[in-house]
């Protein structure tokens, strides 16, 4: 039973991750109907900016809160900058094309990010430095939590927390949503569409940046492409709540984060070997969408004549 | 001239260029000339690519299903036959050792390639019957996520050499791989230009009209799917009897992506699209190792390490100012010699060329004048 409190932890903690970055996936598909595979490399680009600001600025040398906030913003503002650059440069020319088109742009961006991190910080891992005392608590029983997972939840509870704040009770969230049910109306209705697009892709990726930060300090290895995998689960995340969803956005996340753990902790007892880990993520998604086509909390809606 | 001995000879003149190439990539040479192993490789791997696009073009370009895990398939065609060869290609080899070594190891591939595609094609409808009920993003994450369980699959089975990969005897040729390549483009050609093609892009351009009208969509969409499965494990199957080693690796979702990028660098939905796709994306790589350092100052910067970057800074280039990728709608023949074609819209879908969907197009047209405000 301890043990099953530990996983389950533990996966939580990674499930939340999955969430923050979830949601970048979802509230860009919400609006521009678009699949932003670089999102993933933004998450990676918010823990190298966080590891460039703490080395810089000396917080590795003094670990503190202040500096581990700073580092935190300063992560997320850079991110939301870079992500907007995206969108403009990239995004905005084939919004108007096809699918695929915007697709392949989103894959070719995605491959841009990660070759150039490794051609500037070549492809060896760094070590993030630790910024925060890491003590264990002991929960009841023998499960414990670190400093870093309590970290973790809190600031992904409070990130979550703002972000529902932004869209229900701002201006700029109410446009948001008027533009992801229908940006052409929207437009009509006078909203500047394209500062809403920009906005949305700021907070996602700010958001994908806050998550690569407190990775960071939970596992503190950090490599150019670590995006790859842990956004391909963030994006089956957002898909097997209801891609456009936002609470199905945190849903997804962390079922599949406890779902992980768990194959790990307990599979072999039933006859699932822990390598299948990363197949997962994926099993989950097929058999949920098979059964409800456009996800956990997702709307069927019913294509017309 | 009949147009069956215009096919035989045009068959002819294929083979015999195929196997000049393959002479130029032995020792000797062919009268002298000669290519070295590297160029020898690249060849048949742009062959290899050209079967893959083609395959996925059936299926994403023609029937317009959004299937982004095609380098599953080729896996399974690569492992299942490449377990054929290793437990049994010699058993059949000494067999047929009376024939001389040439036709036994030819026969032995033909085998595998059998195999391959028969069990991809059957993976390919396990995977589709379910899930081509989805459409569009759905069914592109489902794929994708097929692939990936695909290949972890794989990766766990020892018998396959697990995560140390698997050692497989060479049996494949650039002959037999520009064979298969051939194979593949007439047999897709052919498809798209039959009756059931016609199926296949009224299902693209719009699927309830074309349940309408009769096409039983579900069947359609799950051949084409299996069609192009079978052939991904064709190009599995060369892969893996070229390569002489395989390894999961090279079958992760950045491969499917690169199929992908193929094809719609090439222009979905055209042949000789996807057949040029499939050089650029497999040359343009090797031509950018083959760029300068830079000298500034004392700092050399070795521009060929930006190798990857430049390659994706061209394909969003590409993206945005040519979406509709570098052929577009129009197939390259020897028509382009005789007076530029305009085809108009509305005929595009059935026409000569089974080109860009209408739907797409009057997409963009009305995108583009309500952009002008």
């Amino acid at each position: 039973m301890d043990t099953f409190v530990q996983q389950l932890i533990n996966g939580l903690t990674i499930g939340s991750i999955y969430a923050l970055i979830a949601l970048g996936y979802t509230m860009v598909y919400g609006i521009l109907r678009l699949i932003n595979f670089a999102h993933g490399d933004i998450y990676m680009v918010g823990a190298y900016a966080g590891f460039i600001l703490a080395t810089s600025m000396g917080f590795a040398a003094n670990p503190s809160a202040f500096g581990f906030v700073i580092t935190l913003v300063g992560a997320m503002a850079i991110a939301a900058g870079i992500g907007m650059a995206i969108e403009r440069f990239a995004y905005r020319p084939v919004r108007k094309f096809s699918k695929m088109t915007t697709l392949i742009t989103a894959i070719g961006m995605s491959l841009l990010i990660e070759y150039l991190f490794v051609f500037i910080f070549s492809g060896t891992p760094r070590s993030f430095p630790q910024l925060i005392t890491n003590d264990n608590y002991t929960l009841f029983g023998n499960a414990t939590i670190s400093t870093s997972q309590i970290l973790i939840f809190v600031v992904s509870i409070l990130l979550m927390i703002l972000l529902q704040y932004i869209i229900f009770y701002t201006k700029i969230g109410k446009a948001m949503r008027a533009v992801s049910f229908n940006l052409n109306s929207a437009k009509l209705m006078g909203i500047n569409t394209n500062f809403v697009i920009a906005f949305t892709f700021a907070l996602g990726s700010a958001l994908a940046a806050a998550g690569g930060v407190l990775t960071a300090q939970y596992n503190p290895k950090i490599e150019p492409l670590m995006g790859i995998i842990t956004g391909l689960k963030a994006f089956v995340a957002a898909v097997l709540g209801g891609i456009g969803n936002i609470p199905g956005a945190v849903l997804g996340g962390l079922l599949i984060g406890a779902a992980e753990t768990l194959v790990v902790g307990y599979g072999s007892a039933i006859g699932i070997p822990s390598t299948y880990r990363d197949a997962v993520a994926f099993a989950i998604l097929i058999l949920v969408l098979l059964v409800r086509p456009a996800g956990l909390l997702g709307s069927n809606v019913q294509e017309k004549v | 001239m009949p147009s069956w001995v215009k096919s035989f000879l045009v068959g002819v003149v294929l083979i015999a260029l195929l196997y000049m190439m393959n002479a130029m990539m032995s020792s000797g040479g062919f009268f002298g000339i000669g290519v070295d192993d590297y160029q020898g490789r690249l060849l048949v791997f742009i062959a290899i690519n050209i079967i893959l696009a083609t395959s996925l073009n059936l299926i994403n370009g023609f029937t317009g299903q959004f299937s982004i895990g095609h380098a599953g398939f080729m896996a399974v065609g690569a492992y299942s036959s490449a377990y054929f060869t290793v437990n049994h290609g010699k058993a059949i080899e000494a067999s047929f050792g009376f024939l001389g070594e040439t036709v036994a190891s030819s026969v032995v591939l033909l085998i595998a390639v059998l195999i391959g595609a028969i069990v991809a094609a059957i993976a390919g409808l396990i995977v589709g019957i379910p899930s081509l009920r989805l459409k569009g993003d759905y069914l592109a994450i489902v794929t994708l996520g097929f692939a990936e369980i695909i290949r972890i699959v794989i990766l766990n089975i020892e018998a396959v050499g697990g995560a140390t990969g698997y050692q497989v005897s060479g049996y494949a040729n650039f002959l037999w791989v520009g064979i298969f390549a051939v194979i593949t483009v007439v047999v897709v050609h052919n498809i798209v230009k039959s009756d059931a093609g016609r199926a296949l892009v009224s299902i693209r351009e719009d699927e309830l009209a074309a349940e309408a009208m009769g096409v039983n969509t579900t069947r359609y969409k799950v051949t084409a799917f299996a069609i192009g499965s079978a052939f991904a494990g064709v190009a599995g199957v060369l892969f893996a009897h070229y390569n002489k080693f395989l390894s999961t690796n090279d079958f992760q979702f950045i491969k499917s992506f690169e199929i992908i990028i193929m094809i719609v660098i090439g222009g979905m939905g055209s042949m000789t699209g996807a057949i040029l796709g499939a050089i650029i994306v497999t040359l343009l790589p090797e031509v950018l190792r083959q760029l300068p350092d830079i000298q500034l100052g004392a700092t050399v910067f070795k521009i060929a390490d930006l190798r990857l970057v430049i390659f994706a800074l061209i394909l969003i280039l590409t993206m945005i100012l040519r979406p509709q990728g570098i052929l577009g709608t129009r197939e390259f023949g020897l028509n382009w010699l005789k007076r530029p074609r305009k085809i108009d819209e509305g005929t595009s879908a059935v026409g000569a060329d089974a080109g860009t969907p209408i739907s797409q197009e009057r997409e963009a047209k009305r995108l583009a004048e309500e952009d002008k405000d």
